[in-house]
């Protein structure tokens, strides 16, 4: 099935919150926001632009009727400044008026007098400084001081990995209504309603039951509206509940990308210790999270590096702290992957480094060490299921690795102005929201008379093809076709108390639930049907959209049955429940089993650098991916090549720059660069591994949005082989991403 | 009144000449398709084609970002936005290609690729596969990795490659490219009278590729002068050994010129370093010399072929200055008030003599350079002749390396020479650190495009390990 918004999508008939038909006396809104980093506020004068023609009211936190306040894990984030500043960029004042023209020019017009304060903007000085958004986290396994004692080997370094902007094409916005008795119903672009609605809430001041968020999709989210959608749909509720108007409110790209989160940079040491076997016996590593200024996910953010610190290579000594770094950037927040490349990378830097010290490939390090069934992961679960190996003898040998890695020496051997390299990247990624409680989700199925099915969940399409994929389970358990199936919106009232839709699991939770509620449906009906053609029920199917007898049509149409059903008064709707079996973590002892099941994969990467201008091309990235039973090939490949797109953007162009004032440096398109056309390696080749798939996964169809992100990182890496070959003299440097400025200087390094 | 066919509607409109194409289309005419994603032409998202008559009276359609572009620019001409491709009922050709290889995840970029690509249907000088790539240079898409948008547009390449030129828009309508109002167009657009009302004394605007990055909404508010309307400046001539070319000029003007292409055998190659397709469209080369970006790549491709330009003021007097005279310092120029660019002109490079462009920068294509150079040079009996070097994103002004250029005219070419000159070179400029890189990487990288300048020209002649070391 392709993607079911394939043709809306194509005419640009599909709906995003700025398209949307608004009521007439739409307002608009905009933010006034800090135009330093850290100060405190002696003096906010709204007089003036509230004066404007055409103003209706400029916010502030004064107006807010509840608690000023929107933090998701730690209530550490106020929704609109009140007595300090804590980053450049941080909402001060929501300004509504008749036109976006107008509140522009009214922004204009509001000063403000600060006293500035130091300002941080980087995880060490933060943490030289004692600021943190929360308590470190550390896990550990085996005994990493005794076992360092009898390494062969012992090589220490440090690494850096930038952050990454979203750049969702949609920026964030939200509009919302005010409907009868004090109700708002708020249209956002977020993944996670059922968040805005808690917030929302929490501002207003009112219980969940006064507000309604509805979803009808994201022009891409990422991770970057996981969190940080809640707070322009709580300043669009303010205002419509505070004026009895709708008001909408879309950022325009600069204010996105000065106000919100990114990826988080991460400052991190780490020691490694191997014996000559090349087998690693300790790994200890420290990362610094540049958090940002309010804890917004970073906590979780946090525990994931650390689940993904040994990525898919089995350690018995491991010794990881992850300190969660107070600075004043925006709040860093969710991004594809959530903490784990940031870990992988660490990993990776640190075989990369024992490999240059041992004057060996890294892959013979990585080889020697891939996860085996049983192994124990540093939070205490047991690998099963484990494909480390057979990904990457898979990829070895049907990318014919050994030929490639000939001819490489080969072409470095004739030419000096051109170097190319190669990479291996294992992938191990752990499938779940590591916060147990988080793993339920809800699905909602109207069967109609006339035999067409609506159905809603909490799952958000953002472009990852969540829709397509339920449709395909009900289609899959009712035996449909699917021309008179809808996906509803996301709503809080039809589906509530969702988890977002991230951490790759939305279509294992949601699917999972919508399944149990088509069987139960499918029973209902089959009973009917049993009773209708005096038939054992256990002999009867519905396939073709017909009632099966022992493989046989019967003359009971879908559309009969479900009209039958119906006059024998039969309940056509379902509501069921999912929530993730046997997933534990005990975080008092940081041990347990987080994980429903693990994906893997192996990539290889080559690339060739021009040694004179610095530049480079990612030739190729070839893949072999454990899908399990992909329910749907055509949205997975798509999965894997967006993923990526992105990871090989985070290794290699995409650089956040912020002044030492905090201020924003890389603030528009034109200084921040995403992959294009051109950036994409030629050949991308991506094969799935035979694999029996896991019962926890949906139709066995393993989770596939975040894991293949980290395949990118093998890119950093190719780069990294290949200007080695040019410049013996290179000490290998860990600093990504590995822009054609690292490129040139590393080239030319003494 | 600004009169324009948009997609098959005829409109009239006393809206304002310098608001931008896309709040008219989607604010005045409630067309929703066509997306706002940064609005400073990075991102394609706002996709639409425009198609003027061209002398033969038929349509000729080229695809801009109507994010940057104003209004008044729409005047007589079509606009096409995705509504205007939709058939009834079911997907175009190029829709039904992109549906096939699973080009579309959150569709918000979508409309946009798809405009790209039905501009590619349109063209009438396809060269090659790598021009359905070409169409797509503007349009960023952070879903797909563009494989499948890239296998989709390959097949819409093999779809169209064989079309007879004569008929191309009939035979697009018979293949379900486009629906059939197309063929009514040049008809419709007949009947617009060509001249709009412009302010004489509002802000000059040609392309407005640049000017509406950084102040769209003071022209959405302002008078524009619209200097692009009649295009009786567009268009490449030689005289004798002269080159000139107009000032309405656009950089797609000189991609496509095949006399251009006689003389700078590469020139496409550089062109394709300049911003995307549909600003290429857009942009006027004088555009980017009045602009005065340290960073100009045309203005950097020009002074090295020691380009001069003429100025006319009001009382139609004209004056005539090198281009590397017209740079006074950092954004100031020498420009009175009342002048205004009509054309550019240089010598042709004579058969002898070699020319380059280089540019990196942190993406290769769309993308601002961090340096940029442009060589032109002739050798004979081992020694320069001459010699034009400049250098951009090095000091306040695009850069005219004339001590450089000095030390090297009539000297015989040698590894140690250049190393002399590379040596000159690094006195010369005052590169600055910023976010397209330190001081000390534009210094490395100045020495590195000096040098790959001679390696390209001079392949047997010098080694890079040679000139490092």
């Amino acid at each position: 099935m392709k993607n079911t918004d394939s043709y809306s999508h194509l005419r640009g008939e599909s709906l995003y919150i700025d398209d949307l038909n608004t009521q007439q006396g739409t307002l608009y809104g905009l933010v006034f926001d800090a135009p330093i980093a850290h100060a405190k506020i002696l003096d906010l004068d709204i007089a003036k632009a509230e004066a404007l023609a055409g103003v209706i009211k400029i916010f502030t936190h004064k107006d807010v009727p509840g608690q000023n306040q929107i933090g998701g894990i730690i209530p550490d984030e106020p929704l609109l400044a009140e007595t300090d500043i804590h980053f450049w960029g941080q909402p001060i004042a929501f300004i509504v008026a008749e036109s976006e023209a107008i509140a522009k020019k009214a922004r204009a017009l509001i000063t403000i007098k600060m006293e500035a304060l130091p300002v941080i903007t980087t995880a060490t000085e933060a943490f030289k400084k004692g600021q943190f958004v929360c308590a470190p986290r550390t896990f550990n396994l085996g005994n990493t001081t005794d076992a360092f004692k009898n390494c062969d080997y012992v090589i220490e370094d440090f690494t850096f990995s930038n952050g990454q902007e979203h750049l969702y094409l949609e920026t964030q916005g939200a509009y919302a209504e005010c409907q009868e008795n004090g109700k708002i119903k708020v249209t956002s672009s977020t993944q996670g309603p059922t968040q805005v609605q808690k917030a929302i809430a929490k501002v207003l001041g009112v219980g969940m039951h006064q507000i309604e968020v509805d979803v009808i999709r994201l022009g891409g989210g990422f991770g970057g509206k996981e969190d940080q959608a809640t707070a322009w749909a709580a300043m669009a509720a303010l205002a419509a509940n505070h004026l009895h108007k709708p008001v909408k409110f879309v950022l325009n790209r600069h204010d996105d990308l000065r106000m919100t989160g990114k990826r988080h940079p991460y400052e991190s040491t780490f020691k490694i210790g191997l014996n000559k076997d090349l087998k690693i016996q300790a790994f200890e590593a420290t990362y610094l999270q540049n958090s940002g200024a309010a804890a917004d996910l970073s906590p979780a953010i946090a525990e994931r590096t650390l689940f993904h610190a040994t990525n898919a290579y089995n350690i018995k000594n491991v010794h990881t702290t992850v300190h969660s770094c107070k600075t004043n950037l925006p709040p860093n927040t969710a991004f594809r992957g959530f903490g784990g490349p940031q870990g992988m990378f660490v990993i990776e830097s640190a075989i990369a480094k024992a490999a240059e010290k041992l004057n060996i490939p890294a892959y013979k390090i990585q080889e020697a060490n891939l996860l085996q069934e049983n192994d124990e992961f540093s939070y205490g679960q047991i690998a099963t299921q484990v494909e480390a190996q057979n990904t990457w003898q898979t990829a070895i040998k049907d990318f014919d690795f050994e030929d490639d890695v000939k001819a490489i020496q080969k072409f470095n051997t004739k030419n000096t102005e051109l170097k190319k390299g190669i990479s291996v990247m294992p992938i191990c990624f752990g499938i779940s929201f590591t916060n147990t409680p988080m793993n339920h989700a809800r699905a909602l199925v109207h069967i109609y008379q006339d035999g067409s099915i609506g159905f809603s969940t909490g799952a958000v399409e953002m472009g990852q093809g969540v829709n397509t994929k339920l449709k395909q389970i009900v289609v899959q358990t009712l035996g449909l076709s699917s021309d008179k199936i809808i996906v509803e919106t996301t709503n809080t009232t039809r589906v509530a108390n969702t988890s977002p839709s991230a951490a790759s699991a939305t279509a294992d939770l949601n699917g999972k639930a919508l399944q149990l509620a088509c069987d139960s449906l499918k029973e209902r009906l089959l009973n009917v049907a049993s009773e209708e053609l005096q038939l054992d029920k256990k002999n009867l199917t519905i396939k073709n959209a017909s009632v099966y007898n022992q493989q046989k049509s019967t003359y009971l149409t879908w559309e009969s049955l479900v009209q039958m059903a119906f006059l024998k008064r039969v309940n056509l709707s379902e509501q069921a429940h999912y929530a993730t079996p046997e997933i534990h973590f005990d975080k008092t002892k940081e041990k347990g089993h987080p994980f429903a099941y693990h994906v893997y994969g192996t990539a290889i990467s080559t690339a060739t650098v021009d040694c004179i201008r610095g530049t480079y091309d990612i030739d190729s990235v070839k893949i072999i991916h454990d899908f399990g039973k992909s329910m749907n090939l055509d949205i997975d490949m798509g999965q894997i090549e967006g993923a990526l797109a992105q990871g090989i953007g985070w290794m290699t162009m995409e650089e956040i720059a912020y002044d030492k004032n905090g201020r924003l440096l890389s603030n528009a398109l034109s200084t921040y660069k995403v992959p294009d056309v051109f950036a994409m390696p030629e050949i991308v080749e991506v094969k799935a591994l035979e694999s029996a798939g896991h019962e926890m996964a949906i139709l066995k169809s393993k989770a596939v949005g975040e894991p293949p992100l980290m395949y990118g990182i093998g890119t950093y890496f190719a780069i990294q082989n290949a200007i080695k070959a040019f410049n013996k003299n290179h000490s290998l440097k860990f600093d990504a991403p590995m822009t054609p400025e690292k490129v040139l200087k590393n080239l030319y390094q003494n | 009144m600004i009169e324009f066919v948009l997609n098959n509607k005829l409109i009239k409109t006393d809206a304002h000449a310098g608001m931008t194409l896309l709040d008219f289309i989607r604010s005045e005419q409630q067309l929703k398709g066509t997306k706002i994603g940064c609005r400073e032409g990075d991102c394609g998202a706002c996709t639409v084609l425009i198609g003027s008559l061209n002398d033969k009276k038929k349509t000729h359609y080229k695809s801009i970002t109507s994010c940057i572009s104003p209004l008044g620019n729409a005047h007589g001409k079509h606009i096409v936005t995705v509504e205007g491709i939709n058939l009834e009922g079911k997907l175009n050709t190029v829709q039904t290609a992109l549906k096939n290889n699973n080009a579309t995840q959150c569709g918000f970029c979508t409309p946009g690729f798809v405009m790209s690509l039905v501009g590619l249907t349109l063209q009438d000088n396809l060269i090659s596969k790598a021009d359905a790539i070409m169409a797509i240079s503007g349009n960023i898409c952070r879903c797909t990795g563009y494989k499948s948008i890239e296998k989709a547009a390959y097949k819409i390449y093999e779809n169209i490659i064989e079309i007879p030129i004569t008929n191309r828009l009939s035979w697009l309508v018979e293949n379900a490219f486009l629906p059939d109002y197309f063929l009514t167009i040049p008809t419709q657009l007949k009947k617009i009278a060509t001249n709009i009302p412009t302010h004489k004394n509002g802000t000059i605007v040609a392309g407005g590729t640049d000017l509406y990055v950084r102040q769209a909404d003071n022209l959405a508010a302002s008078e524009v002068h619209l200097i692009n309307q009649n295009q009786k400046l567009a268009g490449i001539t030689f005289y004798k050994d002269r080159c000139i070319i107009g000032a309405e000029t656009t950089v797609n003007g000189l991609y496509y010129n095949t006399a251009m292409l006689t003389y700078f055998p590469e020139i496409r190659n550089y062109l394709k370093l300049v911003s995307s397709e549909p600003i290429r469209n857009m942009a006027t080369v004088v555009g980017n010399f009045v602009n005065a970006s340290p960073i100009g790549d045309l203005t950097i491709f020009f002074l090295a072929l020691n380009a001069s330009i003429t100025l006319q003021n009001e009382s139609h007097s004209l004056r005539t200055i090198l281009l590397k005279d017209f740079y006074k310092g950092y954004k100031i120029l020498d420009f009175k008030s009342d002048e205004r660019i009509v054309s550019i002109a240089f010598n042709v490079p004579k058969v002898d003599s070699k020319f380059n462009f280089e540019k990196v920068s942190k993406r290769k294509h769309l993308d601002i350079a961090s340096v940029n150079s442009a060589i032109q040079l002739s050798v004979s009996n081992n020694k320069v002749d001459f010699i034009y070097l400049s250098l951009g994103g090095v000091a306040p002004i695009p850069f005219y390396l004339t001590a450089t250029c000095q030390f090297l005219t009539g000297k015989t070419l040698s590894v140690e020479i250049l190393k002399e000159a590379a040596q000159i070179l690094q006195q010369e400029i005052q590169p600055i650190s910023d976010v397209r890189g330190d001081e000390s990487y534009k210094r490395l990288l100045a020495r590195q495009l000096f040098y790959a300048h001679f390696l390209k020209l001079f392949p047997r002649a010098f080694q890079i390990l040679e000139l490092v070391n």
